[in-house]
């Protein structure tokens, strides 16, 4: 099914996201990769302030390239989502109600986001020319020093993503697979 | 008669075939995907790979790399053995130009110092070298930007000289199988049969800048090349891993003389953006 959704998405809205849904996002969210990920949780696992809320947001594994002159952002697609398997357990208990990456995530990250009650959703991963036109704000929030891997808070319109695992825990690479 | 080539001149063939590369797919890139999207009978595959045309497009036309990820700089230096490098350090010119390609052309800088330590050394070098010696008096600079979600599904394999071609055909599909949606598909495949463990690898790398219509001189090779790439497609893993037809787009072999006891497979996983480019000095 096609449908619109707006970010962040309130735990209400991702319960009504089926596996193999097709949507169109629009609003604010938080890219946060490999080593911003890393940053939070071991600050969360030291009991330290971590530098958003994370209470129903929405992050992207994204490191865009550097924007052109006149540009808002770069390149910007989703990065392989399993590197964060680790790590998205911890966020998913403080709030976090949707992620956006590419590819495959581990046991742990199914039985979190079911038990949280949130969704994974697959950006087209490789398209990171065309989701950057979704994107019409961009700004660094913190982990400046990290280069392309800080923090960023995103204003997007209209951008497309799958819905692979939903509240329930359905997965929708799995159900492809057995097609 | 020997040739001077100054190494000031690498450097700027370099930067700009790190900025061509990460715009510009070559033709015969292009060119499969409409094959793909024309063969392609799911219509949410179909859907996907025209949004991959379209980003192909809006990449070129308003100069936006095609994949955030602009990769490691892996380049192929074949070098004639009548050249002799003049003006400076060649392994500095290689990655001046690399530095001021990543940098200019608004690349992402992707490399991190040291593998634990993880801390980037802003400019995208260095690069990977890869050189050969080759008769002549020229220069020809292969440069392939490697992205890492491909990269870290690639696999070698020492299979046993028993495995024999079978043995072949199933650790590819089972590589492509267990990359999944992660390596970004659709995907082009490149591998290395014999040799050693290291020269398994690096031909692997290298079938990846092969043309996508290129089949291996050996018939017995071309014919695994082409068994893989029809049963690959099979596997319903389809663009962006949603399912259909196209799950590869293109699968090379290369290979080499090897050992009684062995027969080393490497298989480099690339996504659907496999980008390079070359010149020739």
């Amino acid at each position: 099914m096609r449908k619109e959704i707006q970010l962040p998405l309130t735990k209400e809205q991702a319960k009504t996201l089926k596996a193999g849904d097709m949507c169109f996002a629009t609003g604010v969210l938080y890219t946060a990769r490999d080593a911003a990920h890393k940053r939070m949780y071991d600050s969360l696992l030291n009991g330290e302030e971590i530098p958003i809320s994370l209470e129903e947001t929405a992050l992207y594994y994204l490191g865009p390239t550097p924007a052109r002159e006149g540009n808002v952002i770069g390149s910007a697609g989703p990065t392989t989502a399993s590197r964060m398997d680790k790590y998205t357990p911890l966020l998913l208990g403080k709030g976090v109600s949707a992620v956006i990456g590419k590819g495959k995530r581990n046991e742990e990250v199914h039985r979190a986001i079911k038990e949280h009650g949130a969704v994974y959703f697959a950006a087209i991963g490789g398209a990171g020319a065309l989701l950057s036109k979704c994107i019409k704000k961009a700004e660094v929030i913190a982990y400046d020093d990290l280069g392309t891997e800080a923090i960023r808070r995103l204003e997007v319109e209209q951008l497309p993503v799958v819905v692979i695992i939903d509240t329930m825990g359905n997965d929708y690479y799995e159900m492809v697979e057995k097609e | 008669m020997i040739r001077e080539i100054d190494v000031k001149l690498l450097t700027e063939e370099i930067s700009k075939l790190c900025i061509q590369a990460t715009h510009f797919l070559s033709q015969d890139m292009v060119d499969a995907f409409q094959k793909a999207y024309e063969k392609e009978r799911k219509p949410l595959a179909k859907e996907i790979l025209s949004q991959l045309q379209e980003n192909l497009s809006i990449a070129g036309e308003d100069m936006i790399p095609i994949c955030q990820d602009t990769g490691m700089a892996v380049i192929f230096m074949e070098v004639g053995q009548d050249v002799h490098f003049v003006g400076g350090d060649l392994y500095e010119a290689i990655n001046k130009g690399v530095a001021k390609g990543y940098t200019e052309g608004y690349l992402r800088k992707s490399v991190v110092e040291d593998p634990l330590l993880r801390v980037n050394t802003k400019d995208n070098t260095p690069a990977v070298i890869h050189y050969s010696v080759v008769p002549g008096d020229q220069v020809k600079i292969t440069l392939a930007p490697k992205g890492f979600g491909s990269e870290n599904m690639s696999k070698v394999y020492m299979l046993k000289p028993a495995d024999g071609k079978e043995g072949v055909v199933n650790s590819i599909l089972d590589a492509i199988s267990a990359a999944g949606p992660n390596a970004c598909p659709p995907l082009v495949i490149g591998a290395g049969l014999g040799g050693d463990f290291e020269l398994a690898a690096k031909m692997a790398k290298h079938a990846l800048t092969l043309p996508v219509e290129y089949h291996s001189p050996k018939e017995h090779i071309a014919e695994i090349e082409r068994e893989v790439f029809e049963k690959a497609n099979q596997l319903n893993i389809g663009p962006a891993g949603l399912g259909g037809d196209t799950t590869v787009l293109a699968v090379h072999i290369e290979s080499f003389p090897t050992h009684i006891a062995g027969m080393p497979l490497a298989v480099n996983m690339c996504c659907h953006v496999n980008r390079h480019a070359s010149v020739v000095i």
